[in-house]
């Protein structure tokens, strides 16, 4: 449906032209990172987008064992009425209940990697803490089920209804409300998006602790709903970390305000915890106050290729041991991945030779002679050893962005062909490859894999933050295929289970891993958590059908 | 046929991605604590020089690829990175940090290197993203009387000279000189090289000889004196409306309604 591309390219991140000009170049004031959309775009792709211009499937019909509970009321024109009053502004409610407003309400219902779709035909934007309470005590008295949705750039579901849940969309409420220069204290609205919150705080010499590929389009609250990892987690830590305190909303109203500012506050349970990864089970967070580190001066990346996945271990180890206080991210990309990423952005590779692992490492620190020097002895040592085989350095600050579009624009590319299987994995380091590997074998075995139409899957690749032992295992497919899904699920997950790894390292569960949770959870564990929702949302209204 | 020696001045400037900033005296634009790294430019130069040799584009062949930088102290990095690309030794000229040196006084200091390393083209970015004055390669040129083909999108050699396809508005435009001669890179020319490990282990043992501007007879006394350095007006932003009645009521304070 041609209609369909305009509200998705709502929500695209800018593309950048790298074509050449005879005028000198000069930076845009907000550059985005690099799209890795091909400026030319021979397949017909609606640009910026994931995937084919295809209508996405609704969950209701990939998974038609989910049943919509007839405990949650359905819409009416009465309700919609009460939020057009409550809310006022014309923008703040989009409204598919009295009229139809399918296309406005799509980029909504559909997530970002168009494998979930949901049924609501209304979604709420509110401007305020005070507005979402209203809302939310308004639905819970009514037993209206919602979604609350930030970015909606979630990769398992969780962010997209499934049924006829009101989607609360955060958009809005996205000032930053406050920054402290000396102690690094930001807080800020829970709708701000993630890049205009960083550009905020690198104007100020300072840094989010939070990077991923979608801090284009994701927003805070999301992050920390999430407990996003993303690739600075080896040198910033958790979220649960560095969160110094959370505004949030029960089901029932009640405005929880514990947004303290205070480094150390050590007055009872930290019950702020509850919220970051409860993935909106528990309530909606409307406002975060964080502590955010001094931004580097000196930042270096190297790109290396190397030839087994033993050598990628002992490439860590050494970096680890000699980079150690400034490396600020290692990870790793296979081949195949490459490959991929060549194939859908059409950029020359860095490195001339092909090479079964590469890894991208990148150093952040205050002395950029100390780093360049601590840099080259590292990568000296690694060449002379031949722990890695080739690599490349970049000179400026354009290649850097450029190096880590080879590991940054691989989500986007994988989406090209029409779908991705996505695996979110904890391994232990040692044999974090050879589940790629063995899955691999698994979808070859099975004849599902290779270059014409009738096979689904394109390949099977890995990559990840070899740092944080957290593999991305994803299978990119031209279409969603259930034979596909039978020879993934549940082998991946009994595979992980067998080694006490983690089913969801960082992307949550969503609504695609609910049913695995067991995997990585004892009986006793998801009894105790069953409790906490249902002490917190007794009639169950948030984010029904998914987590737990 | 003599072979080609190259000479290819490069420039350590603002890194390109970097938004740059005017200093509170509002005499120079703000570099402590600054990225820097080599004239994007310059990185081109590079670039088709080392691949003139590799693809053996003249018959000749090329004898030596010298890569010169005038600058402060901390120029020596942007040789390493030409040195890394390809170039087979430098030539630094240091002046004091802070000070700038004239594409006039450049010009006389690489014409007097010519003379001295025997170079029968000189290969420079067409201007440096710092001054943009988009000289040097001019004056060397009118210094030698040389011929310059400037802002090259394509060299080529042949049986005639050098062919030398230029950007100009409204599209290119062919020239061809002997040797020797002046070519400024423009941005269509190549895709510059990322510097590769080996090659950077292998740049640490090349030359890099030091030279005053003194000892090459150049004065670097400046005919030009900076009075003022001021941003450009910042552009007025449009402003975003949520929706018909936000739109309506900004027209009506906008007076167009």
């Amino acid at each position: 449906m041609a209609s369909r591309s305009r509200p998705a390219l709502a929500l695209c991140r800018a593309r950048i032209y790298t074509a050449p000009s005879a005028r000198p170049l000069r930076p845009l004031s907000q550059i985005r990172w690099q799209s890795t959309a091909s400026s030319e775009d021979t397949e017909g792709v609606a640009k910026g987008t994931t995937g084919t211009s295809k209508t996405i499937k609704f969950t209701s019909e990939t998974y038609p064992e989910i049943k919509r509970d007839s405990k949650f009321a359905e819409i009416t024109e009465d309700h919609v009425k009460f939020f057009k009053e409550l809310l006022g502004k014309e923008a703040a409610v989009i409204d598919g209940v009295t009229k139809d407003a399918t296309d406005d309400i799509e980029p909504f219902n559909g997530d970002w990697m168009r494998k979930y779709r949901g049924h609501t035909k209304l979604v709420l934007k509110p401007g305020s803490t005070e507005e979402v309470s209203n809302i939310l005590k308004y639905c819970n008295d009514n037993m209206l089920a919602v979604v609350p949705q930030g970015g909606n750039t979630g990769l398992v579901g969780g962010s997209v209804p499934v049924f006829d849940e009101i989607v609360i969309n955060m958009s809005r409420i996205n000032q930053i409300r406050s920054f402290d220069e000396v102690s690094g204290t930001l807080v800020v609205d829970a709708g701000a998006i993630l890049e205009v919150v960083d550009g905020y705080l690198a104007e100020r010499g300072n840094i989010f602790p939070l990077d991923l590929g979608a801090k284009g389009s994701c927003q805070i609250g999301g992050n920390v709903a999430t407990n996003a990892g993303g690739l600075r987690l080896l040198r910033y830590g958790s979220l649960h970390g560095s969160v110094l305190g959370i505004e949030a909303v029960l089901p029932d109203g009640t405005i929880v305000d514990d947004l303290s500012k205070l480094r150390k506050n050590n007055t009872g349970y930290d019950l702020k915890q509850l919220f970051i990864g409860a993935e909106g089970t528990i309530g909606i967070i409307t406002g975060v106050s964080i502590l955010c580190p001094q931004r580097s001066k000196a930042i270096n990346v190297a790109f290396l290729g190397l030839e087994s996945y033993e050598k990628v271990q002992e490439a860590f180890k050494a970096a680890k041991g000699q980079l150690s206080e400034i490396l600020s991210a290692f990870e790793l990309m296979d081949n195949q991945s490459q490959n991929l990423v060549q194939q859908v952005t059409k950029n020359k590779r860095p490195l001339e030779s092909a090479h079964p692992f590469y890894c991208l490492i990148e150093t952040s620190g205050s002395n950029s002679e100390h780093d360049n020097e601590k840099l080259q002895s590292f990568l000296e040592d690694v060449m002379e050893k031949e722990i890695v085989s080739d690599g490349v350095v970049a000179e400026n600050e354009t290649q850097v962005r450029n190096l880590w579009g080879w590991r940054e624009g691989i989500p986007e590319s994988l989406g090209h062909w029409g779908g991705v299987y996505k695996y979110d994995l904890s391994i232990p380091i040692s044999e974090l490859y050879s589940l790629v590997e063995e899955t691999r074998e698994k979808i070859t075995k099975a004849g599902l894999i290779g270059d014409t139409d009738e096979h689904p899957v394109v390949d099977v690749v890995g990559y990840g933050h070899m740092g944080d032992s957290n593999l991305h295992l994803n299978v990119a497919t031209r279409r969603y295929d259930k034979n596909v899904e039978k020879e993934l699920e549940p082998f991946v997950y009994e595979w992980i289970s067998k080694r006490s790894g983690s089913i969801s390292a960082e992307h949550g569960l969503g609504l695609a891993k609910k049913a695995y949770i067991g995997h990585s959870r004892s009986d006793t564990m998801i009894a105790l958590m069953k409790q906490i929702k249902k002490l917190y949302d007794p009639n169950g209204i948030m984010n029904p059908y998914k987590y737990i | 046929m003599s072979a080609l020696r190259i000479l290819v001045p490069v420039k350590r400037v603002i890194d390109y991605a970097v938004k740059p900033r005017v200093n509170k005296a509002q005499t120079a634009i703000e570099t402590a604590g600054v990225k820097h790294s080599m004239n994007p430019f310059d990185e081109l130069s590079i670039e088709e020089s080392v691949r003139i040799r590799e693809k053996k584009s003249y018959a000749g062949g090329v004898e030596e690829i010298i890569a010169l930088s005038i600058g402060p102290p901390k120029s020596v990095d942007v040789l390493r990175t030409a040195m890394a690309m390809g170039a087979d030794r430098s030539i630094f000229v240091e002046v004091k940090d802070g000070e700038e040196v004239e594409p006039l006084a450049v010009g006389k200091i690489i014409r007097r290197l010519v003379e001295k390393e025997k170079i029968n083209m000189v290969m420079c970015g067409k201007q440096s993203i710092d001054d943009d004055s988009g000289q040097t390669g001019q004056i060397v040129a009118g210094l030698m009387g040389w011929g310059a083909a400037t802002q090259a999108s394509k060299v080529s050699f042949g049986e005639g000279g050098v062919s030398v396809e230029k950007e100009v508005d409204g599209g290119t435009e062919t020239v061809r000189s002997q040797l020797p001669m002046v070519i400024t890179t423009d941005l269509r020319l190549n895709e510059p090289r990322y510097a590769s490990l080996p090659n950077i282990m292998k740049a640490k043992k090349k030359k890099i000889d030091k030279i005053t501007a003194e000892e090459l007879g150049v004065s670097l006394e400046k005919r030009l004196k900076t009075l003022k350095v001021i941003e450009p007006p910042p552009r007025k932003g449009g402003g975003k409306v949520e929706d018909v009645d936000g739109m309506i009521a900004k027209l009506k304070e906008l007076g167009a309604i």
